[in-house]
């Protein structure tokens, strides 16, 4: 798109090629530090959350830089987030539901 | 008279030449004119609920007295799966599929929806879902699992016969057809109202379309899941439910109701919009509590994510689970309470015409309210634990299912007949249709929450005599047949009409909305101009530009007189979208989507898919690859002129 | 499965919608319907950790799984995500040359993440794990299974817009044709990061 089409942020916050570059080594890193965590024993019981926080920042920069939603109206990440939302109320509840949580059974 | 100017050669460079014939079978098959997808939707459901009706007179009959050998087991257990199945997905679904898609783009003063061939697309897919789903009738093995399928009946090891197989697949394309048409609807409602139609001018009738398709978005990929994982144990042997390795027959009333519990709402919020556009046109007063109504369809649809496991109760879930859930039920009785005072508040103190579709609406107003009553029964778990299972439920269900969608979408059919039509249904007939069919219906599902409360189950085939249950059911299928005779005087009046029928112009009701600012029915472009909103009930604020937005307007009274009355009260020009000069594009021409093969070649693909699935695994990759050809020739389609 | 057919391109002249909002209507579309897919893979996600630790027959995931080898995969899935966003900032700035490039690039790295999965799965199948095997075959392969089939899609989209390029059809002006793929290209990276951390790394 040549023009800015109103609506859309105008474009000095837009990232270049250079903080995309940038975004994908951390991507890779956040990675090998998955990985390696994984494989240290003295970390096993706080394993679980560590993974889901450094995969929620994967998750949290693909969506913001790559995806763009960062930069784009709200009414597209409010659609996301309700989305995403609705998933995660749900399916943790069944978590809970299926006893995995500790509060039930 | 606007200068639509329609192309006269076809254009080249797609696979096949876009059609351009504007009558005749072939511009059925190819339309992508909602006006016209809404007629495909209408006349279908039409069709399913005599299907179903015709079902349910069966069943009534086999339990008009104890012990009666009219049908079997098996064939009863086939009806109340079909029947259930019928009414949701092929009847109130793609009934309120007609009316959003006829009604809404006039509502918010567009010329159609923003994907037209998504929209063909999704008719056709529906037709497909409809037609593999009642294959079974012809193998004689139909779905007879209940229309909620629970496992591990449905498993391979106790459903040997391929009579499941034929629930899961319908449904699945059903799916695929209510996606398409759920994301097609929230697009266009947020990106085609007319200027100045800011969300919260919108008829209340394109608020429930909104909300009802946010959440089908949401609610239809879980029971696709679903359905995936019990296709999956059939044709491949995985063990989602089954219990010998490890599998939960719970996880599928789980993944089931988290869908099913807003369907239900999907099934009733446009039946609640459409009662919303009557009851104000019909009291000559604006809607009461217009933004608490728009609050509370919000609430209910957030909350209608948070109640499902209150369909468990009574499989063990824990205190804590069944104390949340019945809160949350609890919870969700407030917005709809809000919803039913503010219909009656509008009525008071209005100048209430009690025509068919006030009728109609009001009926639903107050069969609704019965039928949430009951519902809150059910939300406390130890009355549920008694309820469960027995007639006292389905009881609950008739009442906000027939006596609220039901009742709704008729007051709907009556009161837009004429904007589809052109012509005015028989009012006569149609106060006999409604008394008929409020009878009719009391007389049905009333004693059948005496027979749930003295305990009769739930899906039997037959019961003893000396149970205290014959006079009831006695009752209740006497009931079932007047119903029957209600939609025999429906069909004749419609028939009638459409021969002979007055003449409507076009504001036969003196309405509020933009529908009636058009023709009957509308021409192909719909808006020559596309109307600037100022207002809620934009069409009421420029027939009566007088009038204060919470005054009422009779026809006697003084400001009524001064004016000019009803149909003829004066529209500035610069607003008047009848027979003002077309807006023009650089060509001199209102550009309309062109008609296309494509949705019609893609829903035939799924169809293929579909019966390879069914019957013989070699078609499904033909389907699938007939299917993204189409997706292909979709996206490389020439626009014509 | 629930895929919305959206077409990919849209016909040659007509102008880029732009309703009430301002905002590009395909746009929309393709958001609305990564909000859904969200709760279509919630339920498989769901699934597949309602029944963790519930299996008793071999072979058991630890017994599977090779997280080296899968995590190769996984950042060649990463880094596709980079060139798909590559590809657009290309087509943005009018670089036609670049997006094709970078589109290769994209579905290149992708059919690695593909054959990196039919390769595990091939291997998983031998040591006598398939979708009947038991809770943990069908759960793993039925979810694994359904984002590989979203990733192949996508595969497919990318080659698609690439032969389109190269007849020079995606210009600086359909530079929202590619965005709108990116979007879904992306989505399904970020459901593998997802995967990735619950299906593999986190221990039973």
């Amino acid at each position: 798109m040549a023009a800015h089409p109103p609506g859309q942020t105008v474009e000095h916050a837009h990232p270049g090629a250079r903080e995309y570059i940038i975004i994908a080594a951390i991507l890779g890193i956040i990675t090998a530090i998955e990985v390696a965590v994984y494989y240290v024993d003295s970390l096993r019981p706080i394993l679980p959350p560590t993974l889901i926080a450094l995969s929620a920042v994967k998750f949290a920069l693909v969506v913001m830089f790559y995806m763009h939603l960062k930069f784009d109206h709200p009414i597209f990440t409010g659609m996301f987030l309700f989305g995403l939302a609705t998933a995660l109320f749900t399916f943790v509840g069944f978590l809970f539901l299926f006893g995995f949580v500790g509060v039930f059974h | 008279m606007a200068t639509v100017t329609a192309p006269t050669t076809p254009a080249r460079g797609g696979l096949i030449a876009r059609p351009i014939a504007p009558t005749g079978v072939w511009s059925w098959l190819t339309t992508v004119d909602h006006k016209r997808i809404g007629i495909l939707y209408g006349s279908t459901a039409f069709f399913f609920f005599l299907v179903g009706g015709i079902e349910a007179l069966l069943m009534r009959t086999q339990l008009i007295r104890p012990d009666s050998t009219f049908l079997g087991p098996g064939e009863f257990n086939a009806l109340f799966t079909m029947h259930g199945t019928t009414m949701i997905f092929l009847v109130v679904m793609p009934l309120s599929a007609a009316f959003f898609n006829y009604i809404v783009p006039l509502q918010i003063g567009a010329r159609d929806v923003a994907f037209p061939r998504l929209n063909a697309f999704s008719y056709w897919v529906f037709l497909s879902g409809a037609v593999l789903m009642h294959l079974g009738f012809l193998v004689r093995s139909v779905p007879d699992v209940g229309w909620f399928a629970y496992a591990n009946l449905t498993s391979r090891a106790f459903s040997p016969s391929g009579s499941v197989d034929f629930w899961v697949v319908g449904l699945q394309v059903l799916g695929v057809a209510s996606m398409a048409a759920a994301l097609n609807f929230l697009i266009t409602i947020i990106q085609l109202r007319a200027p100045g139609m800011s969300l919260m001018r919108m008829p209340l009738f394109t608020w429930t379309t909104l909300i009802t398709s946010i959440l089908m978005v949401l609610a239809f990929p879980v029971v696709t899941v679903a359905l995936v994982e019990l296709m999956f144990d059939r044709l491949f042997g995985t063990n989602f439910f089954n219990t010998a390795q490890g599998g939960d027959p719970i996880l599928w009333q789980h993944l089931f109701w988290v869908f099913a519990h807003p369907e239900v709402y999907i099934l009733i919020l446009p039946a609640m919009g459409i009662v919303s556009e009557i009851i104000p046109t019909f009291s000559r007063k604006p809607l009461f509590g217009y933004p608490f109504m728009v609050y509370a369809v919000a609430s209910i649809a957030f909350l209608s994510f948070t109640v499902w496991a209150h369909h468990m109760f009574t499989t063990g879930l824990g205190p804590i689970a069944v104390s949340f859930f019945a809160a949350s039920t609890m919870l969700i009785a407030v917005p709809t309470g809000v919803k039913i005072f503010n219909w009656i508040s509008t009525v008071h103190g209005g100048a209430l015409s009690l025509k068919t579709p006030a009728l109609f609406a009001l009926g639903f107003v107050g069969l609704f309210t019965i039928g949430g009553l009951s519902g809150v029964m059910h939300a406390s778990p130890p009355v549920d634990t008694q309820q469960q299972d027995t007639y006292f439920v389905v009881a609950h269900f008739h009442y906000v299912l027939f006596g609220g969608s039901i009742f709704g979408l008729f007051g709907g059919l009556y009161y837009w007949f004429p904007k589809f039509s052109g012509r005015m249904l028989d009012e006569t007939l149609g106060v006999w249709n409604f008394i008929l069919m409020f009878v009719g219906f009391n007389l049905t599902f009333g004693p059948q929450h005496f027979l749930g409360v003295d305990g009769m189950p739930r899906r039997i085939f037959t019961y003893p005599p000396n149970m205290g249950w014959d006079l009831w059911n006695l009752v209740s299928t006497v009931g079932a047949y007047i119903l029957g005779l209600a939609v025999l005087v429906l069909m004749y009046n419609v028939f009638k009409t459409l021969r002979s029928g007055e003449r409507a112009g076009n504001d036969p009701w003196d309405g509020r909305t933009l529908e009636w600012a058009i023709a009957s029915p509308p021409p192909h472009y719909n808006f020559a101009t596309i109307p600037t909103v100022n207002s809620r009930d934009a069409f009421w604020a420029e027939k009566h530009p007088y009038l204060g937005t919470h005054e009422l307007a009779s026809n006697t009274s003084e400001l009524a007189v001064a004016g000019n009355p009803g149909a003829e009260a004066p529209i500035p020009d610069a607003h008047d979208p009848r027979g003002a000069e077309p807006e023009h594009d650089g060509h001199g021409h209102i550009h309309m989507p062109d008609p296309s093969y494509w949705p019609l070649i893609a829903g035939l693909g799924i169809f293929v898919t579909g019966l390879g699935l069914l019957f013989s695994i070699p078609l499904v990759p033909i389907g699938l690859f007939i299917l993204i050809a189409s997706v292909y020739g979709w996206s490389l389609e020439p626009v014509n002129g | 499965m629930a895929a919305a057919v959206a077409p990919p391109i849209a016909p040659a002249h007509v102008e880029e919608h732009q309703g009430a909002t301002g905002l590009n209507t395909r746009k929309l579309l393709m958001w609305a319907f990564l909000g859904s897919d969200c709760m279509f893979f919630g339920s498989l996600i769901g699934t597949y950790l309602v029944y963790r630790g519930r299996t008793a027959i071999h072979p058991l995931p630890r017994e599977v799984f090779d997280i080296p080898y899968t995590s190769v995969s996984a950042f060649a899935l990463l880094m596709s995500s980079l060139a798909m966003v590559l590809a657009l900032a290309a087509i943005q700035h009018g670089d036609v040359r670049r997006l094709k490039i970078w589109l290769l690039t994209t579905a290149g790295l992708g059919l690695v993440f593909i054959g990196g999965q039919i390769y595990e799965f091939t291997t998983f199948g031998a040591e006598g794990l398939n979708l009947s095997t038991s809770i943990f075959g069908s759960t793993f392969f039925v979810l694994t299974g359904f984002h590989g089939a979203h990733v192949s899609l996508g595969i497919v989209w990318l080659l698609s817009l690439f032969m389109l390029a190269r007849r020079g059809i995606i210009t600086q002006e359909r530079s929202l044709d590619v965005e709108i793929g990116g979007l879904y290209w992306h989505f399904v990276d970020i459901v593998w990061i997802i995967l990735f951390t619950v299906v593999y790394l986190i221990p039973i």
